[in-house]
């Protein structure tokens, strides 16, 4: 179109007085923003195509390059915002639904900021981490409800399968197809050294990461990719994916040009071919029908593995819940409204379902009201940034929390939220073999396992503070949560209490 | 001894290690004054690209050196297995360019004498500048 209607996002800055004409931003771009030219002898920029994804800014060996937001602007409108109005004008020119990638950018209230925790003072003395032992191991699974024991002292209580955590944390549901060969590689490699699971999403499993099985999760989503018997049988615990925060009620759509020879033959289908996950599983209808389902992967497994059940977070999840809790699923992973995804249609994303954090509070409190709260362990995904938020989780309730956009961020992602297009600078998103290979797994998985363990530090730092000494204390501990600038209605939710209270 | 690799599985061409070696062998402060007013020092390490695979070439220092052999001044040398030049005693014959298998002696037109890597003995006490300036660890410093 020779009319532009809208500007580029951004503004490519270089300082000249710094610049060495190398030419790595140019070699480095994938979205072609930045060119040498030879009559010039000089480094040019479309700042059109820039995504900011910070890739250039980072190998740049002499800190040229700046990327800053377009400082033109249309005229001031606080209704009319220059995204709204751009996102008319691209609509306009394709017709198009539009497309996001990554979690939801809104402003929403984050009301893990709005919750602080509780330290000890005086009459219950803080633990210290470093001279204490402090317990971060977790179990995930069914927990019998008492304990019985034979005359001779032995365990007669029947157990079912349980996932052993080092610490209560676990990789999300990433698909191999939507993150990269080398991604999942830094994932299941980190997953294992860690003694935690990272998940395999829908895409199958790639026959090289079979040796990570028994730190795999493998999930069965409603295309059902890759999944056949020894899929389930590698896998130390079975997901099926009802739902996904970043797109509740609708499926997935892996474009074919994603699709490569590997990808294909993991799952299961032919090169080139778009993979269109429906939005329902064309067999689940109801809890009855999704209780079959748990039971026939059960049943195909020998009742060895546990099952999780994952649901974005929705109006009604709580009810939802205590369904699933009577399914037989061993396992809930909720998702909020501000997980990730490689694709999603950017009004699903930006405005369906519910904060994790109410999220998480309704449902650990319906569970408990009805006395199966130990039927199914509880997960919850969906923007845990940082270890207090786990933390925070695990007070409300939670029994471990799932990442994803913070692994991909140690993976190198700098959230440009344009996984869509394919062109990942990072090598996370992408296919493409010379856009892949830039992300080595040997560093991946150093840099996974150091958050991790960063992360495991700073929880038993806050747990001491409060006095206690393992997460099982810790969880649904509700007293160690104080509200701040929440109303009546949020605390109520949240089962916490104002500051000062 | 250590040498430097590299693995073209993880080699980008960004080319960052020339100029990472261009810069540390400039004897400037920085890569910004090392490339000012339009200089362009020559680096001894180059990076060979082409359908899809990549790698950074420079000298194998190898154990039967044949650019040590042929050189007619005594220029070139090996101490603890690192070939080095000396190169107040090059006298530019370039014979040590045509005699290495794998094209790592470097000349430049502003000078006469030949450069070549020495593993950044003389600049950096032996950490090399090209293992640490890659961005994605594909040339590593080790001993195999």
């Amino acid at each position: 179109m020779a009319l532009n209607y809208f500007q580029p996002l951004f503004d490519v800055i270089r300082d000249k007085d710094r610049c060495i004409k190398c030419q790595a931003c140019a070699r480095q771009c994938a979205n072609e923003v930045h060119r040498y030219d030879g009559d010039l002898d000089k480094m040019i920029s479309n700042s059109q195509q820039c995504v900011d994804c910070q890739r250039c800014v980072c190998i740049c060996p002499t800190s040229a390059l700046k990327i800053v937001d377009n400082p033109n602007k249309f005229r001031n409108n606080s209704n009319w915002s220059q995204q709204t109005m751009t996102e008319v004008y691209k609509q306009a020119e394709t017709g198009g639904v539009l497309l996001s990638a990554m979690g939801n950018p809104k402003e929403y209230p984050v009301y893990w900021d709005k919750i602080l925790l509780n330290a000890s003072q005086v009459t219950n003395p803080p633990i210290d981490p470093l001279r204490e032992p402090m317990e971060t191991k977790v179990f995930l699974g069914k927990k019998p409800k008492d304990v019985t024991f034979n005359e001779d002292g032995s365990v007669n209580t029947e157990t079912t399968p349980t996932l052993e955590l080092s610490t209560p944390i676990m990789f999300s549901a990433m698909s191999y197809g939507s993150i990269s060969r080398n991604a999942h590689e830094s994932l299941a490699r980190a997953a294992t050294e860690l003694g935690i699971f990272y998940n395999t999403g829908e895409g199958g499993l790639h026959k090289d990461f079979y040796q990570y099985g028994a730190n795999t999760i493998v999930q069965v989503a409603s295309g059902r990719f890759g999944v056949f018997k020894d899929y389930l049988e590698t896998g130390a615990a079975i997901e099926i994916k009802m739902g996904q925060g970043a797109k509740p009620g609708i499926g997935g759509h892996l474009p074919g040009a994603k699709i490569l020879e590997d990808v294909s033959r993991t799952r299961m289908i032919p090169m080139g071919t778009d993979a269109i996950s429906p939005a329902p599983h064309h067999d689940i209808y109801s809890i009855e029908d999704l209780r079959q389902l748990v039971l026939s992967l059960k049943e195909a497994t020998e009742y060895k593995k546990p099952v999780i059940v994952k649901i974005a977070a929705v109006h009604n999840v709580a009810a939802i819940a205590s369904g699933i809790a009577r399914s037989g699923a061993d396992i809930i992973a909720i998702d909020g409204y501000r997980g990730g995804t490689g694709a999603a249609p950017t009004r699903i994303r930006d405005n369906v379902g519910i904060p994790i954090e109410l999220a998480l509070a309704s449902v650990d409190q319906r569970l408990r009201d009805e006395g199966i709260r130990n039927e199914v362990s509880v997960v919850v995904a969906g923007s845990i940034r940082s270890s207090s938020d786990v933390v925070k989780a695990i007070a409300l309730g939670a029994d471990a929390c799932y990442i994803g956009t913070a692994a991909l961020l140690a993976l190198g992602c700098h959230l440009c939220r344009s996984c869509q297009t394919g062109k990942c600078n990072w090598g996370i998103a992408t296919q493409r073999p010379d856009l892949v290979k830039r992300l080595n797994p040997n560093i991946g998985y150093e840099r996974l396992v150091n958050l991790v363990h960063a992360w495991d530090h700073e929880i038993k730092e806050m747990m001491g503070g409060m006095g206690i000494n393992s997460v099982e204390a810790l969880r649904g501990n509700r007293l160690m949560l104080r509200g701040i600038g929440l109303n009546e209605k949020e605390l109520e939710i949240l089962g916490i209490q104002h500051a000062g209270q | 001894m250590k040498k430097v690799y590299v693995n073209e599985d993880w080699c980008l061409a960004c080319h960052l290690c020339e100029y990472y070696c261009a810069a540390a062998n400039s004897g400037a402060e920085n890569m910004i004054k090392a490339f000012a007013n339009g200089n362009k020092p020559i680096p001894r390490i180059r990076v060979e690209e082409g359908s899809g695979i990549n790698f950074a070439v420079q000298c194998r220092h190898c154990d039967v050196p044949l650019c040590v052999k042929s050189c007619i001044t005594g220029a070139l040398s090996v101490k603890d297995g690192v070939i080095s030049c000396d190169e107040s005693r090059c006298v530019g014959c370039y014979t040590c360019v045509l005699a290495c298998p794998y094209g790592c002696i470097v000349t430049s037109e502003s000078s006469k004498v030949i450069s070549k890597c020495d593993l950044c003995m003389k600049n950096n006490n032996g950490d090399p500048a090209c293992v640490k300036g890659c961005p994605n660890k594909a040339i590593v410093l080790e001993e195999r």
